[in-house]
């Protein structure tokens, strides 16, 4: 079992005719993913790869019956592409682009309110349900199916963590990188609600960063709610406050959303931590007890 | 981005919010002459950085003749202002605003800022204003004062006046003070602003409200569409090896360490940060050469952690997912040989490509050390730099 994307799911780029969307598209369609879809205004009737290209998402749906899209559309243009594809009811909205700007976002979020699509983003590596659909930016390779689910803000740290989890014989049921901006889709707690539901999950591993609550918003949800082992870890334990460190939603403000007030509320709802990004893959074999 | 108060003035006073009359100086002479102008038996010269607590530290001074706001003026200029928020050796003062005097009945707090957890904006005042507002919301909570604003519908009228009535405003000056608020509101709206705080925002004896005091930072996300905004970056106020890297689109970070890091993704580089910190070392900077940087960018990179004189080592963490292992390895071997680089550099590179990568390295002739894991890479460039020293 997995979450979020399996191999049924059927994926639309936007901005597929772009060097990131055309490299991207390319490496999921060969780990297996169904790409069945692009879109980029004006490209409508030419092909890439032997993916038929359209001018809306509303017509790649109706085409293709595409159930997910993903983005990557510069900055300017990407919210826009969101509120495209919610407006034609795509289930699931995986925003990859970094650099929209906040006051976008709330209006997306604004927009999606009441809607059935969902969004996984901005400013994130995607979603992968190893072996069956990867969508997004990941190295396939280090992936391998099994009964750890991991969500996270961060992408190249996710990989770290993945990698570990894979040497230590720890496969993965589907990996959700919820993207390192202030104003977002699916939050951390989203995310543990669906593994907590998911058969096929058996662990969860959650790293997180400063800024912002979330994750001492989803730590609450765990202590009254998860059943299943949890390892944690976050980054910036040496961020100095006030900075914005790459991503825009690291920063502390006001001296709230530090790494310490993190790691405590995650400890309080019985996640393992990990002291060290190095032992990532370590902690959840520990909370396993293997 | 910061900008001066003098700046955010001059953009509130665009959007119908009142601030008293000011004129920027740069001399002792240009602050008299400034006093002279703006006439009245008060006048207050106030040192133009980009850091609080100005007024503690001794950079906001009364004055009762231009003469006396030259002397201030003198007292100044060019000399490092210290506050609680510069950090010991204070940030240089280039300019002054000397601002009229006025008869301020009260003091309160009104900003606007993003509230990450409903994802709206929402507007936060105080009948406490004039004070540090985190000293507020730790002490006297009941005293912050919120309303989330709906992006549909902007800041109500009514939520103004609910809030303005909260204050104790006078009912005369409440339709005034939801002008302000709204007046605000847009202001950070349409200069895709990530804060804009007001404190004081003041009552004068005469009825007046007016921003005593104003700040704004921006979301550099929104920089392609606010190039007006842009030009009023002030460089002379940022660390020029931060400025070196935003040139090169890297986002870079001075820290106080002597272990500088390149690492691609700004959770990665958190980590490694931290990592460093875990096995005993100092780190010099944070510094994310983002996916898919090319063989220039990371020599680019590079030569910016280098120009750091406190440098003791390298440390290269690279997990390769669209940036691509031999790509990073071309462009570290190209810039230790330009640069000729004499401190320990440990390259640790896991991903897509790494074997190219690491035949790269090890075929430059270079002397780097390899790492596998991040606590190996870690570890070695801790005990290289303490060894050196």
């Amino acid at each position: 079992m997995s979450i979020l994307v399996n191999k049924n799911t059927r994926v639309l780029t936007q901005g597929i005719t772009g060097a990131t969307g055309q490299f991207h598209t390319k490496a999921c369609k060969e780990y297996g993913t169904q790409m069945v879809a692009g879109v980029t205004p004006g490209k409508g009737g030419t092909a890439f790869e032997a993916i038929p290209i359209f001018n809306t998402v509303e017509r790649a749906v109706k085409e293709t019956g595409a159930n997910a899209s993903v983005i990557y559309v510069p900055p300017p243009f990407a919210a826009d592409a969101i509120l495209e594809a919610a407006d034609a009811n795509i289930p699931l909205i995986i925003c990859i682009t970094e650099g929209v700007p906040v006051r976008d976002m709330v209006k997306v979020k604004r927009y999606l309110e009441g809607r059935s699509s969902r969004l996984l983003g901005p400013n994130c590596p995607g979603t992968i349900t190893p072996g069956e659909c990867k969508i997004g930016i990941m190295p396939g390779h280090i992936h391998k199916a099994g009964s750890v689910g991991v969500v996270s803000r961060s992408g190249t740290l996710t990989y770290e963590a993945v990698d570990q989890l894979t040497r230590l014989g720890l496969g993965q049921s589907t990996c959700v990188g919820i993207g390192g901006d202030p104003v977002h889709g699916f939050e951390f707690i989203d995310v543990l609600k669906m593994f907590s539901e998911d058969a096929g999950t058996e662990a969860v591993v959650m790293i997180g960063e400063i800024g912002g609550s979330a994750e001492e918003e989803a730590a609450e949800w765990i202590k009254a709610n998860m059943k299943k082992p949890l390892a944690g870890f976050i980054a910036g334990q040496t961020a100095p406050p006030g900075k914005r460190m790459g991503h825009a939603g690291a920063i502390i403000s006001g001296g709230k959303g530090t790494a310490k007030e993190k790691i405590e509320a995650m400890k309080a709802a019985g996640i393992r931590m990990a002291s060290s990004p190095a032992t990532i893959g370590r902690t959840m074999q520990e909370a396993l007890g293997k | 981005m910061n900008i001066h108060e003098f700046q955010a003035k001059e953009i509130l006073k665009r959007f119908g919010v009142a601030v008293p009359q000011g004129i920027v100086a740069t001399t002792p002479d240009e602050a008299k002459a400034a006093a002279q102008k703006l006439g009245g038996s008060v006048s207050v010269v106030k040192a133009q950085i980009h850091a609080g607590g100005r007024g503690k530290g001794g950079g906001v001074k009364v004055v009762k003749n231009p003469d006396d706001a030259a002397a201030r003026a003198r007292e100044m200029l060019g000399k490092n202002l210290v506050t609680h928020q510069t950090g010991p050796e204070g940030r240089q003062v280039r300019r002054v605003l000397v601002e009229q005097g006025l008869n301020i009945e009260r003091e309160l707090y009104l900003a606007m800022v993003l509230d990450r957890a409903q994802s709206r904006v929402t507007v936060i005042c105080s009948s406490e204003g004039g004070v540090e507002i985190e000293e507020v919301a730790a002490h006297h909570p009941e005293k912050i004062l919120k309303e989330t604003i709906d992006p549909v519908i902007g800041l109500a009228a009514f939520q103004c006046r609910r809030l303005a009535l909260a204050l104790g405003i006078p009912a005369l000056l409440v339709n005034k003070s939801a002008a302000v608020m709204q007046g605000l509101y847009r202001a950070f709206e349409e200069c895709d602003a990530s804060l804009a705080e007001i404190n004081p925002l003041i009552i004068t004896q005469e009825g007046q409200i007016m921003a005593l005091d104003a700040k704004m930072n921006f979301d550099s996300n929104a920089f392609f569409r606010q190039k007006d905004i842009l030009a009023l970056r002030d460089l002379d106020e940022e660390d020029p090896r931060e400025v070196e890297a935003s040139k090169y689109d890297l986002s870079y970070i001075s820290l106080d360490g002597n272990i500088a890091c390149m690492v691609n993704g700004a959770g990665l580089a958190m980590a490694t940060m931290d990592i460093i910190k875990h096995y005993g070392g100092e780190p010099a900077n944070f510094l994310d050469v983002g996916g898919g940087a090319s063989e220039e960018k990371v020599a680019q990179a590079f030569k910016i952690l280098l120009a750091d004189s406190r440098v003791r080592g390298v440390l290269i963490n690279i997990f390769g997912g669209i940036m691509r292992c031999d790509v990073l390895a071309q462009g570290v071997v190209d810039a230790a040989r330009d640069l000729n680089i004499q401190v320990p550099l440990v390259v640790r590179m896991q991903g897509t490509n790494v074997e190219q990568g690491k035949k790269i390295l090890a075929d430059s002739g270079l002397t780097i050390i390899s790492a596998e894991t991040m606590a190996e890479a870690a570890e070695k460039i801790v005990k290289a730099v303490q060894v050196k020293s």
